[in-house]
């Protein structure tokens, strides 16, 4: 192997691994993309690494400059990794009920971190973030869910790669946030190859996000509507916390340390098999365990973990 | 009857229930059923087009319909059926 100039190299370019022994049926095999082993821990790496890129190709970051993101965790970590390397300052909005290991990682590379409630989720941390963007203009808000270099470094980087590695694919299986990997992944997928069929995993969040005050609160990704997410979407199905832990717990018996929203990908690609009699399916695996050791996911009693997953965004 | 799971801002419509049980074969009669009952509900969740509102999203069992059949997925009396507003998710 080279040595790396930047440890921005080593993102992307992830291996798959075959995790089949936890198929319910013999000629289905499942393969987890291990995006845990970015740098920065996360797929988000990906698109922190392309949103800013390509901003300072459109000449949109002068040296220096600042820039705010709301996230769960993941985005911001990456663009924190990503920023510090580059010499930007990065603020993150991030709801109040993030693990703590995320956090740190956050305060590791020097983000700024601005808490949004807990009790509203991503969707406060958007809003939150919206307006802080518009009280300061000096600031830029490179916005990952409505922002085409998200979905960009999908299509040209973790879609690309599945194919080069499993040109047999013929499910793909995600997690539901900004839905950049779907659009980009699934839509480079389904041109290489019309018959795969893409799935959406997603946690029970609606039920609990406060501060909607109507329907028309509502939030769906810009980049979700502008690039026809409905019309590539073949199948979206939801996992709670529950079967996130437990299908966690399985793959880490095949010592793969994954995060709980594999667990959940990972719960789809089991539902998903069941419902074919033969094929290959891929779930993306967005994040290693090691976020998430301070939730007992992997050590504490089955009931009482998943009780607090109920509490934290996981996913 | 199928029970349907009511997101919190539709609950205040249905006396604070969290569940509800309406008749119906398809999601659509289910809606249609849940929005006589309920008249509150009425035009929140289905579009005078026909059409599911933008921003509510409704699972039989786990499955979004808008990748069944929509409004014409089929709804057996065991089903469970769950309205959720569409917020920004995790994993971002």
């Amino acid at each position: 192997m080279p040595v790396l100039r930047s440890i921005l190299d080593l993102i992307g370019n992830t291996p798959l691994v075959d995790v089949s022994a936890l198929s319910p049926k013999p000629a289905v095999r499942i393969l987890a993309k291990l995006e845990g082993q970015n740098p920065g821990g996360s797929v988000k790496d990906r698109i922190a690494l392309s949103m800013i890129e390509d901003a300072e190709e459109k000449g949109l970051l002068a040296p220096g400059a600042t820039l705010i993101e709301p996230s769960s965790g993941n985005t911001g970590i990456g663009m924190a990794l990503v920023c510090r390397i580059k010499g930007y300052k990065l603020k993150v909005v991030l709801p109040g009920n993030v693990s703590i290991e995320r956090r740190q990682l956050l305060e590791l590379w020097r983000a700024e971190v601005i808490d949004s409630p807990a009790n509203e989720g991503s969707n406060g941390a958007v809003r939150l973030a919206q307006r802080l963007s518009s009280e300061h203009p000096e600031w830029t808000f490179l916005y990952q869910y409505g922002n085409p270099a998200n979905p960009r470094a999908h299509y040209v980087g973790t879609g690309p790669e599945i194919w080069r590695d499993c040109p047999e694919i013929t499910h793909l299986v995600v997690g539901l946030g900004t839905s950049g990997t779907l659009l980009g992944a699934g839509r480079f997928l389904k041109e290489a190859s019309p018959q795969v069929r893409l799935w959406a995993v997603e946690p029970p969040t609606g039920e609990t996000v406060e501060g909607l005050r109507n329907l028309d609160d509502g939030y769906i990704p810009p980049i979700f509507l502008e690039q026809g997410g409905a019309d590539l979407l073949d199948r979206r199905t939801i996992v709670g916390p529950g079967d996130s832990i437990e299908w966690t717990r399985r793959l880490a018996d095949l010592g793969v340390f994954a995060g709980i929203s594999s667990g959940a990908a990972l719960a789809g690609a089991v539902k998903c098999a069941n419902t074919i009699e033969q094929g290959t399916i891929v779930f993306i695996s967005s994040d290693g365990g090691w976020k998430y050791l301070s939730t007992g996911a992997w050590t504490d009693e089955l009931d009482a973990v998943v009780e607090r997953a109920r509490g934290i965004i996981y996913f | 009857m199928p029970e349907v799971n009511l997101p919190t801002l539709l609950r205040q419509h249905a006396g604070g229930q969290r569940s509800v049980s309406v008749e119906g074969a398809t999601i659509g009669e289910v809606l249609e059923a849940l929005q006589s009952e309920y008249p509150g509900m009425a035009g929140q969740l289905v579009t005078p087009d026909g059409e599911l509102h933008k921003f509510v999203n409704v699972y039989l069992n786990d499955d979004d319909v808008r990748y069944l059949e929509k409004l014409d997925t089929t709804v057996l009396d065991r089903d469970m059926v769950s309205i959720l507003p569409a917020v920004a998710g995790g994993g971002a």
